[in-house]
């Protein structure tokens, strides 16, 4: 199982907690999985997310390794100028 | 991808200040800017813009138009086909007026004539009929219940109950006990901020040359920070196949972030489709302030707790940002930058984006963030100051560092920003004596760098030059820097490598230039197909010496056997391996592709003075220090720039540019010579200090380093102007007659 940190505004979608754990074993997988056990997480999830793995930033490396140990943080998409 | 390791090596090319590729052409006026495009049988395509803030669009004839000669096509926007919600959707209402204008300069029609002067006369001739609406520029007049709703159905759910509809994405961030944090501080407090909106100012207005074939196929010339969204999002417009629209990429006279999208493209395309001519589509200046990106403006509370001696203790800021008629996500961006310089245990941030009757805001330079750390570093400035404490040593002791839980989430890596500090603190800037009238802020800045989709390829000349080919336009010296990491790569000099930027059909995917991230992503690439074309050149001389590929290594720009066991073999240049080329299996290449993650994150600390005349309210800005952590500077000239050039756009943002709307909702400011950007003659050299700590996540180092000198300057002079007229000002910009109105509200 993988912990994963989710933002303020979206913890009405997981019942108020700031961390919950999914079966994943990579980028994609704890997306799909965060989807499926928190279905009010989905109207975000389509709009594009990025997850902050161990501190590094991806928007959409899908088969990113994910560790059980690893510090998983849901972000919105990232952008810049 | 995995990330690629920084290793440490000596730079041969890297790191030198050599001849800028495009200085001979920018400087003679050989480069080919977006308005120079030409095809022959050309149009001229005009815009007929909305002269109201809120309006719904009635009916429009285009009959008298149509009529006169010269005229070849009309365009509204019936003729685009409705697109689904979405982002494509919003930037075609942007660019074109579907239902109702929602904003001072929306087009509502657009002409193709065989003269400028036929289109201008057209466009005159076209009636609208408009049913005036009221309208709603300012951030908190627009979050007010009974205020005029620009657009319905973006109302997020999470929207407080006391906002009117017009308050539309909600993001929150954070950790900790705020409230626990504010009980254990001695000192809280708590200030309400103001930022105006502002332009990029980019010098080049936006230009495209647009021309559909009567075959479905479409080229498109235009100045933009990426050709391959422009590509998608035209498609996606004009309902054709990404493959039948080639996009190519003009020089660019300045982006920062304003050329990230489209305002006329989708419209030259649709001209020219309906005329069968070749549309050409220059904005007039007040057309770039009127109907471009423009910043957010902002209004954001802050509070925050401190101890007597300087440890924050919680931190807590709501940010308001209008980004015009339709939803934006740089009020995400700002809540999560607020507070990335301090290591807190209780942080909290909310950022809520408003609907205005004012253009689309586009990205400048690190969307969101300057406003928001000009308000956090602004009160932090002033504990210090009510606490007798020095501003530098009181960031020093709340830096983030490396394990620090940042404030949007993520723990930090290996980061810069006590190392900034402390080149700050060691430089003589912060201790040189000040005069009467004169005041030295302080601010650190932020910005998350990324990488993203990117190909680039590398072709070996057969007179052993190198082509290096690559899809991002070059905003900040990147065709150098590309080059030069080529050439080191390679082990041959740097003016053996030409780097080009191409059209969306001659190479892969590229992602948008912006992000800061083409220096480290594309230059990752250029390093990846290198060594690919080196792979290649080392096959080739084992088949000339008839030896193992493996007994084969490169070494300075040669071939050479690995070792005595693999022979004793004449090292092979990279000249002489391409000139055999075609004996030896045709011509050599090295190509990459990928999705770069590992940007790193990047921070700067400024140093500004300045003096303020009590008579007039004037700002001088007497002395000026960058300092940044910019990872590998691989062409430090264009670092600097690049520190310079925010550091001279921020310091704009706070003293002067801002967008001003008048009672009727019109923009009253819409030229250089009302909307006051700095100018040479007005700033003082501007001093760099660049820390080059290593980003671990590219191969040489290299760290993005564009967005982050925008961020510092709103509050390290905002702090600089609290100590030069003794009283702190909350909203920028700081233009002459606010600071004299300080001055005097302060003497009472």
């Amino acid at each position: 199982m993988v912990r994963v940190l989710i933002w303020g505004s979206l913890q009405s979608a997981t019942d108020g907690q700031a961390k919950v754990e999914v079966e994943a074993k990579n980028f994609k997988q704890v997306i799909d999985a965060l989807g499926k056990d928190y279905p009010g997480l989905t109207e975000q999830l389509a709009q594009g997310v990025s997850l902050a793995i161990d501190g590094v930033i991806y928007k959409e490396s899908w088969f990113t390794p994910v560790r059980p140990d690893s510090e998983v943080v849901l972000m919105p998409l990232m952008a810049g100028g | 991808m995995s990330l690629d390791e920084f290793q440490k090596r000596d730079f041969k090319v890297v790191g030198q200040r050599v001849e800028r590729p495009d200085g001979i052409d920018k400087v003679t006026g050989r480069a080919m800017y977006g308005a120079d495009a030409y095809a022959t049988g050309m149009l001229v395509g005009k815009m007929l813009r909305s002269p109201h803030a809120h309006a719904i669009i009635k009916s429009i004839d285009t009959s008298a138009a149509e009529a006169l000669a010269g005229v070849k096509a009309v365009v509204t926007a019936a003729d685009f086909a409705p697109l689904e919600a979405g982002d494509a959707h919003n930037v075609l209402d942007a660019c074109i007026a579907r239902k109702k204008a929602l904003y001072d300069g929306h087009a509502v029609a657009a002409v193709a004539a065989t003269s400028e002067k036929i289109a201008k006369a057209a466009v005159k001739l076209i009636e609208v009929e408009y049913e005036i609406l009221p309208h709603v520029t300012e951030i908190e007049d627009a979050l007010k219940l009974d205020a005029p709703i620009v657009q319905e159905g973006f109302r997020n759910k999470k929207i407080p109950a006391d906002m009117s509809d017009n308050a539309s994405n909600y993001y929150q961030f954070g950790h900790g006990d705020v409230d626990a944090g504010f009980e254990r501080a001695d000192l809280v407090i708590e200030r309400k901020f103001r930022t105006a909106a502002t332009h990029q100012g980019y010098i080049e207005p936006h230009a495209c040359l647009a021309s559909m074939g009567p075959d479905g196929k479409g080229d498109l010339w235009c100045c933009t920070q990426g050709q391959y969204y422009v590509r998608a999002l035209c498609a996606q417009i004009m309902a054709m196949p990404e493959s039948q629209l080639r996009v190519t990429a003009s020089e660019i006279g300045g982006g920062f972030g304003g050329k990230t999208t489209i305002f006329i493209e989708p419209i030259a395309l649709k001209l020219s489709q309906k005329s069968g001519r070749p549309v050409k589509i220059v904005m007039s200046r007040e057309e770039v302030f009127k109907a471009s990106g423009p910043t957010v403006s902002s209004v954001t509370d802050v509070k925050i707790g401190m101890t007597k001696d300087g440890r924050i203790t919680a931190g807590d800021a709501y940010l308001r940002y209008q980004g015009g008629a339709f939803p934006n996500i740089t009020c995400y961006l700002g809540a999560q930058s607020a507070f990335a310089a301090y290591d807190l245990e209780a942080v909290r941030t909310v950022g809520i984006n408003v609907l205005t009757n004012r253009p689309k805001q586009a990205a400048y330079r690190a969307p969101g963030a300057p406003m928001a750390i000009y308000a956090v570093e602004s009160v932090v400035d002033e504990m210090c100051q009510e606490l007798g404490l020095d501003p530098l040593e009181v960031r020093l002791l709340n830096a983030a560092k490396k394990g620090t839980k940042s404030s949007y989430g993520p723990t930090f890596d290996d980061i810069g920003l006590v190392a900034t500090l402390e080149a700050a603190k060691a430089h003589p800037h912060y201790c040189a004596p000040l005069g009467p009238n004169q005041g030295r802020g302080l601010s650190c800045g932020f910005w998350f760098n990324f990488g993203g989709n990117t190909s680039v390829s590398l072709n070996i000349n057969f007179d052993g030059t190198v082509g290096v080919t690559e899809g991002n336009p070059d905003i900040g010296g990147s065709r150098a820097s590309i080059s030069m990491m080529a050439a080191e790569e390679l082990g041959i000099p740097y003016d053996k490598v030409r780097t080009i930027v191409t059209d969306t059909n001659s190479l892969g995917h590229n992602d948008v230039t912006d992000g800061s991230r083409v220096t480290f992503a594309v230059g990752l690439a250029t390093i990846k197909a290198a060594r690919a074309a080196i792979r290649e050149m080392c096959n080739r001389c084992a088949k000339l010496w008839d030896i193992d590929e493996d007994a084969v290594v490169w070494k300075d720009g040669f071939a050479k056997p690995a070792g005595p066991n693999a022979g004793d073999y004449e090292p092979m240049s990279l000249a002489e391996i391409a000139a055999k080329s075609p004996n030896t299996g045709g011509p050599i290449a090295g190509h990459f592709e990928v999705n770069a993650d590992g940007a790193g994150v990047s921070f700067g600390v400024h140093l500004c003075d300045i003096e303020v005349d009590p008579e007039t309210g004037f700002t001088k800005v007497l002395r000026y220090t960058v300092f940044q952590d910019a990872g590998k500077a691989v062409h430090p000239d264009y670092v600097e720039g690049q520190m310079q050039g925010g550091a001279a756009q921020g310091i704009g943002w706070a003293l002067n540019e801002e967008y001003i709307y008048g009672a009727d909702g019109r923009l009253q400011n819409a030229g250089f010579l009302d909307y006051r950007v700095p100018v040479a003659s007005d700033l003082p050299k501007i001093d760099t200090v660049i820390l080059e700590i290593p980003n671990p996540g590219h191969p040489y180092g290299v760290r993005g380093v564009g967005e982050t000198p925008i961020v510092p300057p709103l509050a390290a002079v905002s702090n600089a102007m609290a100590q030069a007229i003794g009283t702190r000002m909350f909203e920028l910009p700081m233009s002459p007659p606010k600071v004299l109105k300080a001055i005097k509200a302060a003497r009472g």
